[in-house]
């Protein structure tokens, strides 16, 4: 079965390991993921910061380009492109006038929007169509000893209503890291904000949180974390460069993208070229535990 | 044909604004088929009934229709006066002119249109109006209580002192509730179980009142003044008439339980005495935790029992007690903490809710006294209290306030101050509600003199880091987040109906609303009655109450019961069913309809009867009777077909 699915801006440069690592394991799940055609950006999540209907052009684009695509559903990968395309999808439906306003806008260069299609993040993809039991039999290359923590961030959890998993106390992403054999050790800030665009004005608050966050999942026992999020593996993996230098006592941690470890644990090989979109070198952890 | 008035009432402005009552009476007094017709200020004023009288003394008045408020307010107010005008008060009709009519509109002449079809169809009605007198039956003179928290036991030992017979019922093996659970009470600080226990020893001694523990209602049939209330009480396998509380059972059982009484923070046997004080003082045998009845399983109490006070044999009874009238006195349980995922209650042994703390502070708690925490036993030096733990949250939790937790969550900052003189108390709240009598001073003097501090937000998250709990929060007031690295953390959680009470609210066709407290009458002027005739309501099983409000419910129920009691027949209304014999065909249909079981088959005349007591004239079976056999006294058919004719032809 193929998923049809939205890759956004970071997934193409910054964050293309985390593309290729989607890639390569959800081929091993006979699952391929499959790129809409003529996509653009989703806005980001700044078009949520106001009622200001314009802000919302660019996610509705994508979604009535993929409904006349006959798509039902759109598999998003990035945190950040899933809240923001649901909740802009959300916002211009619940009211008919926004509706109306927004096909009036479009209608010169875009068909009729209708809402027909389903965002879904790709973690609950795998929990609801794949189950973890089932993960866990595919698993060629388990992680075992791998301790690492699952980070979630604020973007699959809040608001409450687009929440992938409880809002207050969500299991997605350790019950995924159990199945692919790791140790997933919940930590206190793993729902934590990373700072999310303090990072441009002010980066030392971003400074501030990666310590704390990274000090917090070392303190429970983690050795790497993972996420789902760009903005949040900048934050937490490039901002790691200012940390070290701002705080003596910090010690660097590798954080993944989950389709990294996915792409490990299903039997695909770990690609030099990820390695070198990560600030904190990943190689040395996953080679004490032989998994390259 | 009657001679009839009609007087409207202008309730101030309440009705005059929105309906011209001027043209209505004359309007009125321009009918052919009224004698006479006035309007007046007020007339439920003591003038405005002098109106009405002499009215009908002048123009020799045989039927009254008062346009007014609904008749729930002031039928009795007019059907007295026009009894003290010599005509039956059947002779008189409320036309609700106001809720019905002024109070929802705003367009003066279609108000006025509107009010005039409703005294109009009044006016049909009254036309074949019955003079009736009210039937009677004996009464009861006994009532039952329902929970033996101190509301409870403060309405059954008022209504036995005042010589009526009172049968009290508790689920638990001791009365007590939960107050017995509390270290001290704010804001005197006194000892809970101090001034609680000389009331259950009362309780226990009183010769009026009958108590039976274990034991819970089962089903009720009658109706006010001749209740039947069915009781099942579980099997009695300690006798506690025998038992002389040596603790020689429960020294050999061999089975552990958590215990109820310490909020699982202790444990206690399979076979126990509840707490010390319990009444009755009297072991008892948790079945569902026993080894086993045979003696073959185990059997280790009955043969140490000295006094031969265990009975394996026992079974459950069920007996049936007669009673006038019933009060509910169920009280509250905590809301589920595990509700809130993010405290962690249940993963961390040093969370713990405010029950729990209650048992910490308590002398006769697990501890001793001592405040210590579950997990190691060391004493807290910084311990934080969350208030509104689901209170105050529709979103996620309950919307309404449990109004006790500010004050007792104080209350344990203070006491755990007086026992632990350099701990730290933090308080995470959201207002502070302290509108009780010297609850404000109380407040005041723990932030200036015991140096509790205070923090305005909620709690986002608990988790531990070593042996610390971490409390991650908000302060709203300076928009910073706030972080305590505490040693112990204590919920003040929701206050919800007690476990079990919807189910007796089914039973006893008790109204609630959607958070599962019983409903009083009127939320102000009928606080302690249900609207169920001879149900009456004590304590937090209406909505959160402290012990002094539920004392003060307590006594109140009381004193309408005892009035309730104070004769020996109750007077019926005599606006019920009444069954025309050569219309009726037998064929049973209003008997299966009937919600009171008044309905019932002569089967000599295949005529089917009304029990006059037991009908409550819901109308229920006229509605359902295929031959229009079934009328009700007062509102027969050609009365509601008269009365529809003028709402559906207007006055022509």
């Amino acid at each position: 079965m193929q998923l049809p699915y939205y890759p956004g801006c970071t997934l193409k440069n910054h964050a293309k390991h985390f593309e290729d690592s989607a890639i390569a394991a959800m081929e091993r799940l006979d699952m391929p993921l499959v790129e809409m055609e003529d996509w653009v950006c989703c806005g980001t999540v700044f078009s949520m910061s106001s009622d200001d209907l314009m802000l919302q052009v660019a996610s509705i684009r994508n979604l009535v380009r993929a409904e006349h695509q006959n798509l039902s559903e759109l598999i998003v990968l990035c945190s950040m492109c899933y809240n923001t395309l649901r909740r802009a999808s959300d916002f211009i439906l619940s009211d008919p006038e926004n509706l109306d306003k927004v096909r009036k806008f479009m209608y010169l260069e875009e068909k009729p929007f209708d809402g027909t299609v389903e965002i879904l993040h790709l973690l609950s993809v795998l929990r609801d169509r794949i189950g973890w039991e089932e993960l866990g039999r595919k698993v060629v290359r388990p992680l075992a000893n791998l301790k690492v923590g699952g980070y979630y961030g604020c973007l699959l959890v809040r608001p409450e209503k687009y929440a992938i998993d409880d809002f207050e106390a969500p299991t997605i992403i350790e019950d995924l890291l159990g199945a692919l054999g790791a140790t997933a050790s919940p930590y206190p800030y793993r729902l934590e904000c990373c700072g999310a665009y303090q990072t441009v004005t002010n980066k030392d608050v971003t400074v501030q949180r990666t310590y704390e966050l990274l000090n917090s999942a070392r303190n429970a026992g983690c050795e790497a974390i993972v996420t789902s999020c760009p903005l949040c593996a900048f934050n937490l993996d490039q901002r790691q460069r200012e940390t070290i230098e701002q705080f003596p006592d910090f010690d660097p941690m590798p954080v993944f993208y989950f389709t990294e470890l996915m792409a490990l644990a299903f039997g695909a090989n770990w690609d030099p070229e990820w390695t070198k979109l990560h600030f904190v070198n990943p190689e040395p952890i996953l080679r004490d535990k032989g998994l390259i | 044909m009657k001679r009839i008035g009609v007087f409207i009432c202008h309730c101030g402005v309440n009705i005059k604004d929105t309906v011209d009552v001027e043209a209505l009476s004359e309007f009125f007094m321009s009918r052919d088929d009224i004698v006479h017709a006035e309007d007046y200020m007020f007339l439920c004023s003591d003038p405005g009934q002098k109106i009405i009288k002499k009215a009908i003394a002048e123009h020799k008045l045989d039927g009254v229709v008062v346009a007014s408020c609904s008749p729930t307010l002031h039928e009795s107010t007019f059907q007295n006066a026009i009894e003290e005008a010599g005509l039956n008060k059947f002779q008189m009709e409320v036309a609700n002119i106001r809720e019905q009519c002024s109070w929802v509109h705003n367009d003066k002449p279609a108000g006025t249109r509107k009010a005039s079809l409703i005294i109009g169809a009044s006016i049909e009605k009254l036309k074949l109006n019955e003079s009736l007198e009210p039937t009677s039956a004996p009464l009861t003179r006994r009532a039952m209580v329902i929970g033996g928290g101190i509301a409870g036991i403060q309405t059954a030992l008022d209504i036995a002192d005042a010589g009526y017979e009172v049968v009290m019922v508790e689920k638990k093996p001791s009365i007590g509730g939960h107050m017995i659970q509390l270290s001290e009470t704010f804001p005197t600080l006194d000892c809970s179980q101090c001034i609680l226990t000389p009331k259950m020893v009362q309780l226990a001694k009183h010769p009026n009142i009958t108590l039976h523990v274990n034991s819970e209602v089962k089903d009720i049939s009658g109706f006010v003044g001749n209740f039947k209330v069915t009781v099942e009480r579980k099997a009695q396998y300690v006798d506690p008439d025998l038992c002389n509380i040596c603790s020689d059972c429960s020294t050999v059982c061999p089975v552990l339980v958590p215990s109820e009484y310490d909020e699982g923070l202790g444990w206690r046997r399979a076979i126990y005495i509840p707490f010390p004080q319990a009444i009755p003082a009297s072991f008892t045998l948790d079945i569902d935790n026993c080894l086993g009845l045979s003696p073959i399983a185990c059997g280790k109490c009955a043969e140490k029992c000295e006094a031969n006070a265990i009975n394996y044999d026992a079974s459950p009874t069920t007996f049936e007690v007669e009673v006038g009238a019933v009060v509910v006195a169920t009280g509250y349980d905590l809301y589920p903490v595990e509700n809130i995922a993010e405290y962690g209650y249940g993963k961390y042994p040093d969370v713990v809710t405010s029950l729990q703390f209650e048992r910490i502070l308590s002398a006769t708690g697990p501890t001793g006294g001592v405040v210590r925490r579950p997990s190691d036993g060391a004493e807290p030096k910084e311990v934080v209290f969350i208030q509104c733990c689901g209170s105050r949250d529709p979103e996620h939790h309950l919307s309404y306030c449990s109004k006790i937790c500010c004050m007792y969550s104080l209350k344990h900052a203070k006491l755990y101050k007086h026992k632990v003189h350099d701990g730290q108390p933090y308080i995470f709240y959201i207002d502070i509600r302290a509108g009780g009598k010297r609850y404000e001073e109380f407040v005041q003097q723990a932030i200036s003199e015991e140096n509790v501090l205070y923090t305005r937000g909620k709690v986002a998250r608990i988790f531990n880091e070593g042996d610390k709990m971490v409390v991650f929060g908000m302060d709203t007031l300076t928009g910073k987040k706030v972080e305590i690295r505490a040693d112990m953390v204590v919920l003040a959680m929701a206050v919800v109906p007690s476990y079990g009470s919807d189910e007796l609210a089914k039973t006893l066709k008790a109204g609630t609303d959607k958070h599962g407290f019983f409903n009083e009458a009127h939320p102000k002027l009928r606080p302690v009655e249900s609207l169920q005739a001879g149900l009456f309501l004590a304590g937090a099983c209406q909505s959160p109450k402290d012990i002094p409000d539920a004392v003060s419910q307590a006594s109140g129920t009381a004193a309408k019961v005892m009035v309730l009691l104070s004769s020996d027949r109750i007077l019926h209304s005599p606006i019920i069913a009444t069954v025309d014999d050569d219309l009726c065909s037998g064929c049973g249909i209003c008997i299966g309809t009937c919600p009171y079981g008044a309905r019932e088959m002569d089967l000599l005349t295949r005529v089917a009867l009304v029990n006059d007591i037991l009908c409550e004239g819901c109308g229920a079976c006229i509605a359902a009777c295929p031959s229009g056999a079934a009328q009700q006294h007062n509102l027969t058919d050609d009365q509601i077909a008269n009365m529809i004719r003028v709402i559906a032809l207007g006055d022509e």
